[in-house]
């Protein structure tokens, strides 16, 4: 018999073991200086006077804030939260759909016939490149700059959330509908259809689902998104956590959590069950 | 024989009763919803949305006025005359790098913990496959799956910028701060995404180690994470990229990073510093964003 087809008794020990041990060791040796640099020293969680300020606020959380009057406040701000997020997304709808037809090469005319034409290329591609530098700034960083401009309140959450989204929104609308099957709507086009029709009739109808699922699940990360922003006083739970957190309320901190999880998985469950819906 | 008369049948150059499932199959056409029938639901979800859009912009009272007036223009033209020149000193330069690189650390190293932290996490958070020495493969149910998956969620649902502001309490203003954060949210994602993927791994491999009589842990190690490793590690460095971009504005809130650069800055008014950081973050999301996407099509092709 083959002695390579023997049965062999199972090794007692890895075989591969001294390779994984040098792999490891090396992304250890790797991580080192990442964490010299980020000044990374988890003992200093576990030092005593860090341990009982730590110990005291935690403890704090309990129980959390339930007066009727904090909790009015609470559900007034919550709303805020989903307001600004639902206006922002208002707003980035109303910037992102004429940037997506004016630059989508789906509804090119003259890419019809070969490639598209020089000046229509390159202007399509200048309204691509606004709306990855409108996406490539942090929605936080809008807001720090609204902030600036039109004061503390919602007013700069909107904006920022509007014109993050609207270059996010922009740019996967365009890749959606350049995805699709092109066929229909050149025919349309071909045929001497304008380009709204057959936008209408050839571009829209096949890829309706996935556009109102985008656009859904963008609204779902803008509530998330614009609680962060109220830590820049764009107003909203953010704010009101930002101010409790500062004034170490840790019952007011923990009833807010507690509530903004509950929108997020509320926002969740609505998202996921809209876009089961569509398919 | 009375009655309608098949015209068809009576030809004779087709075959009688033709096969139906010879007709060419056109798909379904999904025709959209009535939207303007009471009767629909779609004319109720667009009703809904309508009066959730203008509740919004009537209970927010944004003060558009304020925003589109001459003075609001003339402010925001200064404010942005003011970034111009942008600070090009060789110290501040410096200074940049460092903080470029600090939060390129930080989310490195945010990621690499939650990447352990997640995978520690998965095995309880799934049904392992195997893990009963059942042969039909009945995974067994253990009482950890629940709680493990409510606390990943609850990981998952505090946006890492508020874990930043928590954490300042216990690990001080800096770059640590951020780094646990980054680590805190992102294990509650990979947490997620590793388990499911490890739930939905080929159990063939695992009951056959199992049925052998190897131990659970030990089935995880040589049967199933071999498997699954690929795609965690593919969502590691998907994590990876989104926690680069987050890192940039973590220190807002004091966490470390170009983020803090940013609110020092900009609260001093210094406009040619901001301006510079400002560079700096949309530099570095660019090239993140250029890189991810080159990668990612060249391991497509």
């Amino acid at each position: 018999m083959n002695p390579a087809l023997e049965a062999r008794p199972a090794p007692d020990r890895d075989p591969a073991w001294a390779g994984r041990v040098f792999w490891w060791s090396l992304a250890l040796v790797l991580l080192w200086p990442l964490a010299v640099a980020t000044e990374f020293r988890p003992w200093v969680l576990v030092e005593p006077d860090n341990l009982k300020v730590t110990a005291k606020f935690v403890q704090s959380f309990f129980p959390p804030a339930l007066g009727a009057e904090f909790l009015g406040l609470v559900a007034r701000e919550a709303w805020r939260t989903v307001a600004i997020a639902t206006a922002g997304m208002t707003l980035a709808l109303l910037l992102a759909v004429p940037l997506t037809l004016l630059s989508t090469s789906a509804l090119s005319v003259s890419a019809l016939s070969g490639r598209m034409a020089r000046a229509p290329f390159w202007f399509r591609q200048a309204l691509r490149w606004l709306l990855i530098l409108l996406r490539s700034v942090p929605e936080l960083v809008w807001a720090l700059v609204f902030v600036r401009v039109v004061g503390l309140g919602p007013t700069a959450g909107v904006l920022a959330i509007a014109l993050t989204y609207g270059g996010m929104l922009g740019k996967v609308y365009g890749e959606i509908l350049e995805s699709g099957e092109a066929h229909p709507t050149q025919t349309l086009m071909r045929n001497g259809s304008g380009r709204l029709q057959a936008l209408f009739y050839g571009l829209l109808p096949q890829n309706a689902a996935e556009l109102t699922s985008y656009t859904v699940y963008r609204w779902e990360c803008a509530i998330r998104s614009s609680v962060v922003l109220g830590f820049v006083g764009a107003g909203g739970l953010g704010q009101q956590l930002d101010n409790s957190m500062k004034m170490f309320n840790g019952g007011e901190v923990a009833t807010i959590l507690l509530v903004f999880m509950v929108l997020v998985a509320l926002a969740d469950t609505l998202s996921a069950g809209l876009r089961k819906a569509l398919g | 024989m009375d009655g309608p008369v098949n015209v068809e049948s009576k030809l004779p150059d087709r075959p009688p009763n033709r096969p139906s499932n010879l007709t060419p199959q056109i798909p379904p056409i999904r025709l959209p919803p009535p939207i303007f029938s009471l009767r629909s639901r779609a004319c109720w979800f667009a009703l809904a949305l309508a009066a959730l859009v203008l509740a919004s912009f009537w209970t927010l009272n944004l003060q558009w006025g304020q925003f589109l007036s001459l003075d609001a223009a003339r402010s925001m033209g200064r404010f942005v005359a003011e970034f111009y020149p942008p600070d090009t000193s060789p110290a501040f330069l410096k200074k940049l790098a460092l903080a470029t690189i600090e939060t390129l650390a930080m989310s490195a190293l945010g990621t690499a913990m939650a990447a352990v932290a997640g995978l520690l996490l998965c095995l309880p958070a799934s049904r392992l496959p195997g893990s009963s020495a059942a042969p039909g493969g009945q995974a067994e149910r253990t009482g950890f799956r629940m709680p493990t998956r409510w606390l990943l969620n609850a990981l998952r649902s505090i946006p890492e910028l508020v874990w930043a502001a928590l954490l300042l309490i216990s690990a001080g203003l800096g770059p640590m701060a951020g780094t646990l954060a980054l680590a805190l949210h992102t294990t509650g994602v990979l947490g997620r995404l590793f388990a499911e993927s490890v739930e939905n791994a080929p159990p063939g491999p695992a009951l056959a180690l199992r049925t052998q009589g190897v131990g659970r842990f030990r089935v995880f190690l040589y049967a199933t994470l071999p498997q699954v490793l690929p795609q965690l590690l593919s969502y590691t460095l998907y994590r990876w990229e989104n926690n680069i971009r987050a890192a940039a504005v973590l220190g807002v809130v004091g966490a470390g990073g170009l983020g803090q650069l940013l609110s020092f800055h900009m609260g001093l008014f210094q406009m040619g510093k901001t301006a510079g950081v400002l560079a700096a973050m949309l530099f570095l999301v660019v090239l993140v964003d250029g890189l991810s996407h080159l990668s990612r099509r060249r391991l497509t092709r």
